[in-house]
């Protein structure tokens, strides 16, 4: 077996037995890194001397005996994540020459827990899209391949599309991402992967390049659940520099796993269909239900009657909250500057050149719906409709303990696909959003593959704080699909 | 709702965005269409709803107003793209 192939936890295993070093791990890594990245784009820069040092320093623990819980396992990080002394970009012309002098809390928090970083990863510009290709640093190759069509290039999803296509393709045994509308779940279901956006709160937002605040949630990617489940454990807790960072006790999320959902309710939404929707996506569906009923769940039916309004208030409602943030961005402090005939001059060339089409689209929506006329028809009637999404999810999770749902109307489809109109771009988050409007934790296992041989994702929602719920269905979920198929670009294959 | 040029361009000077003739077309129709696309909104009763700002399950935490950072003035200003000293410089503002 490749040292790329094992898991999170099996490495860890191997690592404490001195059946390899973290030094053997990490340059498997970097070796798979230099053969593929150069056709998948996955990485946008690699730190090769750095994850050398970190992985030489957890060899160094690992003989003193310590027992972190990420010593010397290789990851991959967003850059969205902002990463001390090394460029951090968001996927943007604006932020090319930004080098962070400090570190986010998610990554600290895995430094301090032993990882290894490789390098970081390619993403939508401002995590502003669902297939990877509004990135100022071209599109990532998704290593999986249509059975029929080797030659046709498939999106990894987006916005963590490069974090997504690293792990797939053995370039990361796991990897961090942010989820502001389906981010994490829709590139993990595109690419075989789970990916997990936790409780609002759960995860520090702090060191994370900000989109939409009040929607942006970190989580990780890993092959497996119980890989996600520790990757969450070590990203999860209090922070007081993010005021929104909930100071409840985090649960040993790798425990939980294995918890029997035996006498759980778990609703099946009918809402969650869209026009168009493979016949297959519900078929697989079907079976993720019968899976969680023979494993001794009782299947509920549910309504959310607010799911369809969820895509139109996101669209309200994270462009505004992007108009505000990226406000930042005007060529004084730091990133891109194109000078002017005036300061003001200055601000409107420097955004011209350093925001992407995509990001200049949002920015006007948002400067739109908050701009004096229009707030209270636009704003503030999408902050309603989000209350009612809410509440759905608050009074059907008085009757279930979780929801079982598709994570993606369909699967990966071809680079170019779907850039003529922007709404068909947006429909991709459709069964992803109402998670992030409500706040409730949210995860995509890989559950079975699509007549063309691409993998698709289920999606398990629980309440507030309770991923360990969550987690425990997923697990189910992939201990039933045996989702065993490995993609066709992927580290010695 | 339909955005003209003129709304477009008024948009485009309050987000602080240099744009082109050509651009301001191309972004009304896309604007169009994606306000159109969202009217659906219309359709919901949201009367004696209130509007939710945000997604955290918890109040937001206070904490002691004192200083807790800073008095590193190179690490702020090493990404600075003009610098005079310990200030980042602009074009002049004042004649």
């Amino acid at each position: 077996m490749m040292l790329t192939d094992l898991t999170i936890a099996e490495a860890r295993d191997g690592l404490r037995a001195k059946q390899f070093s973290a030094v053997d791990l990490t340059l498997a890594h970097l070796r798979a890194i230099e053969a593929l990245n150069p056709r998948l784009n996955a990485y946008l820069s690699v730190g090769h001397a750095q994850a050398m040092d970190q992985a030489r320093e957890a060899d160094a623990a690992l003989a003193r005996g310590e027992t972190r819980p990420l010593l010397g396992i290789p990851l991959a990080i967003k850059d969205l994540f902002c990463t001390m002394g090394v460029r951090t970009t968001a996927g943007s012309k604006i932020l090319m020459p930004f080098v962070p002098p400090y570190e986010s809390t998610v990554t600290s928090q895995l430094l301090r827990d032993g990882a290894v970083f490789l390098g970081k990863t390619n993403m939508d510009e401002f995590a502003m899209g669902s297939s990877n290709m509004t990135s100022h640093y071209g599109p990532v190759e998704n290593p999986w391949k249509r059975r029929q069509d080797k030659t046709a290039l498939l999106v990894p999803g987006g916005s963590s599309g490069g974090s997504a296509a690293a792990v797939a393709a053995r370039l990361a045994m796991g990897a961090t991402g942010t989820d502001t509308g389906g981010s994490i779940r829709q590139p993990a279901s595109f690419c075989g992967l789970v990916g997990v956006k936790p409780t609002y709160g759960r995860c520090s937002r702090w060191g994370v390049v900000a989109f939409a605040s009040s929607l942006d949630h970190p989580g990780p990617f890993a092959r497996t659940v119980r890989d996600a489940a520790i990757l969450l454990g070590s990203m999860s807790g209090h922070d007081p520099k993010d005021s929104t960072s909930a100071d409840i006790a985090v649960p040993d999320f790798e425990a939980a796993c294995a918890r029997p959902i035996k006498g759980l309710r778990v609703g099946v939404p009918e809402e969650y269909r869209s026009d168009g929707m493979p016949g297959e996506i519900e078929t697989l569906w079907r079976q993720g239900v019968a899976w969680l009923r023979e494993a001794g769940a009782e299947i509920v039916d549910v309504s959310l009657p607010h799911t369809k309004y969820g895509l139109a208030t996101y669209y309200i409602i994270a462009p505004a909250e992007a108009s505000s943030n990226l406000a930042r961005y005007d060529g004084v402090r730091f990133g891109l500057r194109k000078n002017g005939e005036d300061l003001r001059d200055l601000y409107e060339r420097t955004r011209a050149e350093g925001f992407g089409p995509e990001v200049r689209r949002r920015i006007m929506i948002g400067t739109y719906v908050l701009s004096a006329g229009y707030y209270d028809a636009y704003y503030l009637r999408a902050q309603k409709v989000r209350a009612l999404i809410l509440r759905d999810f608050t009074e059907v999770f008085q009757k279930v303990d979780a929801l079982l749902t598709p994570t993606a109307p369909s699967a990966a489809f071809a680079q170019g696909e779907k850039m003529d109109d922007p709404i068909k771009m947006y429909l991709n988050d459709l069964f992803t959003v109402p998670a992030n409007l409500a706040g409730v934790p949210a995860t995509s296992v890989p559950a079975g593959l699509d007549a063309n041989g691409l993998p698709l994702g289920l999606q398990v929602i629980a309440r507030p704080f309770d991923e360990a719920t969550m987690l425990a269905v997923a697990q189910v979920l992939e201990q039933a699909a045996g989702f065993t198929t490995l993609p066709t670009l992927r580290a010695g294959g | 709702m339909a955005l003209d040029p003129a709304t477009v361009r008024r948009i485009a000077t309050l987000a602080r965005i240099r744009m082109d003739d050509a651009e301001v077309t191309t972004l009304a129709g896309e604007l169009n269409t994606i306000l159109g696309w969202i009217e659906q909104l219309n359709e919901v009763d949201v009367t004696g709803v209130d509007p939710l700002t945000g997604a955290a399950h918890m109040a937001l935490k206070l904490r002691e107003d004192v200083v807790t950072d800073g008095g590193y003035p190179e690490r702020i200003l090493s990404n600075a793209p003009d610098r005079i000293g310990e200030f980042f410089a602009v074009p002049k503002v004042v004649e």
